[in-house]
């Protein structure tokens, strides 16, 4: 692989690796971050692969390490997995839907390593939940809550919010105090793959969103020093974008199902990156040689308004990904900005998914599941 | 909060205290999280061990630094460890 970095720009190592197992999943949540056209990447990294990965990813100092997909509990092998990525000092995170674990697995994965779990719940009544994840799971998903608690890992909740679910916060709130959760994520949905899809049947109103985090605000200071809440916040109703990923390139590796390496879980989607795989070069090349990697390094590749900023080094210009799927360009600076020329997008998306709530005859939410997704491959 | 000098202080045992060779550093690390060290506050928290009391922690780095006067600077330190989760009495 030769040379895309011009060494203008000093190179980080990862210190975050994603590995995401696996696209298939038994749930069908409409805001998945997984690529709309996943079923058409049927293949996937063996164990063997998946330990060289992880291997060499920790040898350029990768430390924190997350179990995802898909589901990853679909993977026979995951116990091996955490067991390698013990042996090589990660921690290591499995990020689950609860659904196809039992108390065996989880007893079985502690012995082997993992450090923590987080589990998904919809939402704080179990027919929101199922509607959503378009199966029945939510009592099941009480139940491996509490047995991961139970068995002595810390115990993260995870809940995405939207319109359908915005308006339970203080009944998710109460869910996450009764079931004794350490950390609890209130992950406002991030509007890439399925969600963007969904976006005007997500999108919930800035009076909506205002609302559930003054409430979610006011119970952080009731449970400080026993549950922290980590708040990821909607930025289409934000003046700047996020930082994203930390900087491009300088923090986050994510690996694909199929082995393709990744600098943002949604990159894949990105035209002309050329996304290297696993398969044919070392992470090491792939870190510090790929061109997917190399992209948006530094600041050479911004046009205006982000170029001469001064808040360019705080927000790397935002997201890519955002700006490609809103704007066509994702050389764009984040329409989220307020400085960008196209910001009026996002208030189109804000009004378009108004209309679409008073509209009489709403169109349905578009499930992820294999059906779907053949339709955009 | 306020460390009990009656009290032995623990490192958590949902956080993980460990030396990064590629950062050259201790750090801990917690769900999707990491803190990254100094030397100082690393040397505290190696003392956590579930037996010694703030004042077996000051004289033991004390003693180890060859030094005196440490007591302020690691309650100090302790503190912020105990509001962050990182230790337990």
């Amino acid at each position: 692989m030769a040379g895309y970095n011009n060494n203008s720009v000093k190179i980080t190592p990862p210190r975050w690796l994603l590995a995401e197992l696996t696209y298939a999943c038994p749930l069908q949540c409409p805001y998945c971050s997984n690529p709309l056209d996943y079923a058409s990447y049927k293949t996937e990294l063996s164990t063997d692969d998946w330990k060289r990965v992880l291997s060499q990813a920790r040898q350029m100092g990768a430390v924190q390490l997350g179990f995802s997909g898909g589901e990853p509990l679909t993977r026979q092998d995951l116990p091996d997995l955490v067991k390698h990525a013990r042996e090589l000092g990660y921690y290591s995170n499995l990020i689950t839907s609860g659904y196809g674990m039992t108390e065996e697995k989880i007893v079985q994965l502690k012995e082997a390593g993992l450090d923590h779990i987080q589990v998904s719940i919809q939402a704080s009544s179990q027919e929101l939940n199922d509607h959503i994840a378009g199966t029945a799971s939510f009592a099941h998903k009480q139940e491996v809550a509490r047995l991961v608690k139970k068995h002595g890992y810390p115990m993260v909740l995870c809940v995405v919010l939207h319109r359908e679910n915005i308006h339970q916060m203080p009944e998710i709130l109460a869910m996450a105090k009764e079931l004794g959760a350490d950390y609890l994520e209130l992950a406002n949905t991030q509007y890439y793959g399925w969600a963007h899809l969904n976006r005007d049947l997500l999108l919930p109103t800035k009076a909506q969103f205002e609302q559930a985090e003054a409430i979610a605000q006011a119970f952080k200071e009731t449970v400080a020093g026993t549950m922290k809440i980590y708040y990821v916040v909607p930025d289409f109703y934000e003046d700047r974008p996020k930082a994203c990923m930390n900087g491009w390139g300088t923090t986050f590796l994510t690996i694909a199902p199929d082995g393709v390496a990744l600098p943002c879980h949604s990159a894949r989607q990105l035209p002309g990156l050329d996304c290297p795989n696993v398969n044919d070069f070392s992470v090491q090349e792939i870190w510090h040689e790929s061109k997917a990697f190399n992209f948006f390094r530094g600041d050479d590749w911004m046009q205006e308004p982000c170029r001469s900023c001064d808040e360019k080094a705080k927000d790397f210009g935002g997201c890519h990904c955002q700006a490609y799927l809103l704007t066509g360009d994702m050389y764009a600076a984040d329409p989220v900005c307020s400085k960008s020329p196209q910001h009026g997008v996002i208030q189109e998306a804000i009004d378009a998914a108004q209309t679409a709530t008073v509209a009489a005859e709403e169109k349905p939410l578009v499930f992820r599941n294999s059906k779907n997704s053949k339709l955009f491959v | 909060m306020t460390i009990n000098p009656q009290l032995p202080l623990s490192f958590s045992r949902t956080h993980r205290l460990q030396w990064e060779e590629a950062q050259q550093k201790f750090v801990i690390l917690y769900p999707e999280g990491m803190v990254e060290l100094n030397q100082s506050s690393a040397e505290i928290l190696k003392c956590c061990d579930g037996v010694r009391t703030l004042a077996d922690v000051v004289s033991a780095l004390e003693e180890k630094f060859a030094t005196t006067g440490l007591h302020h600077d690691i309650n100090a330190f302790l503190e912020v460890a105990l509001t962050n989760g990182w230790i337990q009495q």
